[in-house]
């Protein structure tokens, strides 16, 4: 099962309320994923910004103390047991340091992408990181009901793998072992055995060879074996993709304010004059773009 | 008589239309605000008149009998699966597998409808205004498939009697 929705504004009109939007959103699918839930969150910052989840036993007092040293002109924002940090030091040190650090998990990095994930009912994840007062541009989120891999954090969707990047998948992938393979030979990394995390990493490796993000999809269809309906989302905006035979739902409602996609109806019927908006379905096959 | 999906749950409502009381002379019904709920209105069985006003969601008028269901809106996956007879007039588009394994009855879209409509058709007549998805009337045993639009891929793959 597993339900998927996403938000992006066309204009500033919905900016402060774009949590809220996507709190509706994220509860109203919580019937199709009851496990775990997610969401990303593209605001634009100055600054580079790292979102990390503290283990147990390690608060961010701890955090503060190892980078106090290393990282300069650093703010720290504390939501539940992640924190974004913001600093002026550039990616290519932030990231060894991150990663070298005990207690933590690098969970998202880029100028605009804050990524938040959790074990439990959507309900409650949503609830415990204050969703609903978020604001930003564009949104994406998931609620899942684990199939192929363990009910952990580490294997809740959104999955970033890149700057500015991730990705929320319903559906499963049957390749994804050799796939996984093939990337880890060409230098990616991945921390769990989920398929969508594979789907992540050949989208950012792709990105990563100049290859634009719509041929990317498009070349996805033939390199991903299964069955899907992704949404990823970029600093600028996101793109959708149904698999050919198209068993995963997906529905669109776009207005002149707004373009929202989810799993079901049933996830927008609360959004602002979603009754005067175009409502379609994604064709299977074709990549559906907006922003980016 | 009036129903307010956002003040009456949905068992409530579909309760209500499934056990219309035949001795009054109660037989139109509209429904507001109906979110995109799931199989609103399936499983009805007497001649009423049921309007619904807005986009609901999966199944919705599944199973119907006699019943004449009007949705001023779009519906989700399986409008009117396995319909018996009655009518089903969708104003907006349907999702996938709308009429699939109908047996009898009229399923009208104004719009379009998408993969799989007619999926294993017995007898019921669709008749779709805009375009048809992938694989619709696949395996379509009998009744009739009118597509005044275009069809995606596979149109009547493994048809058996069913005319389209």
């Amino acid at each position: 099962m597993c339900g998927i929705v996403g938000i992006y504004l066309k204009n500033k009109k919905y900016n402060k309320q774009l949590g809220k939007l996507l709190t509706g959103m994220m509860n109203n699918m919580a019937s199709r994923g009851p496990d775990s839930a997610g969401f990303a969150v593209y605001n634009k910052s100055s600054k580079f910004k790292y979102t990390v989840c503290l283990q147990t036993n390690f608060d961010l007092k701890d955090l503060k103390k190892i980078l106090k040293s290393k990282l300069t002109n650093t703010k720290y924002k504390l939501v539940a047991d992640h924190v974004v940090i913001e600093t002026s030091t550039k990616p290519e040190k932030t990231i060894p340091i991150l990663k070298s650090i005990q207690g933590i998990d690098l969970v998202g990095y880029g100028k605009s992408i804050e990524i938040f994930k959790q074990v439990g009912n959507p309900k409650d994840v949503v609830k415990k990181f204050s969703l609903d007062k978020f604001s930003g541009s564009h949104a994406i989120g998931h609620t899942r009901m684990a199939t192929e891999s363990a009910i952990t954090t580490d294997g809740s969707h959104p999955y970033s793998t890149g700057e500015d990047e991730c990705l929320v998948h319903n559906g499963s992938l049957s390749n994804h072992n050799n796939l996984r393979r093939s990337l880890i030979k060409n230098g990616s990394e991945f921390k769990s055995l989920n398929d969508t995390e594979v789907a992540a990493g050949y989208i950012s490796n792709s990105l990563k060879n100049k290859i634009s993000l719509k041929e990317t999809l498009m070349n996805g269809l033939k390199d991903l074996d299964g069955f899907y309906t992704f949404i990823t989302g970029t600093q600028k905006g996101f793109a959708v993709l149904r698999d050919e035979i198209a068993c995963k739902p997906a529905v669109i409602a776009e207005t002149k304010d707004y373009v929202a996609i989810a799993s079901e109806f049933q996830a927008m019927a609360h959004l602002p004059d979603v009754n005067k908006a175009d409502i379609y379905e994604p064709k299977p096959g074709i990549v559906y773009s907006w922003g980016s | 008589m009036n129903f307010d999906l956002s003040k009456k749950t949905l068992s409530e409502v579909n309760s209500y239309l499934q056990h219309i009381d035949l001795k009054s002379n109660q037989r139109d019904f509209v429904i507001k605000n109906p979110l995109g709920n799931h199989a609103l209105c399936a499983g009805l069985q007497d001649e009423i008149k049921v309007t619904i006003k807005g986009h609901v969601g999966y199944y919705c008028a599944g199973m119907n009998k006699n019943a004449e269901v009007t949705i001023e809106g779009n519906v989700g996956t399986g409008v009117a699966e396995n319909m018996m007879s009655g009518l089903v007039h969708v104003k907006g588009n349907a999702s996938q597998s709308a009429g699939a394994t109908g047996h009898g009855g009229t399923l009208i879209i104004d719009g379009d409808a998408s993969s799989r409509c007619g999926i294993s058709m017995k007898g019921i007549n669709i008749i779709v205004k805009g375009s048809v998805g992938h694989m619709s009337a696949f395996m379509a045993q009998s009744g009739n498939l009118v597509i005044l639009g275009d069809a995606d891929e596979y149109l009547g793959d493994s048809i058996y009697e069913a005319k389209i």
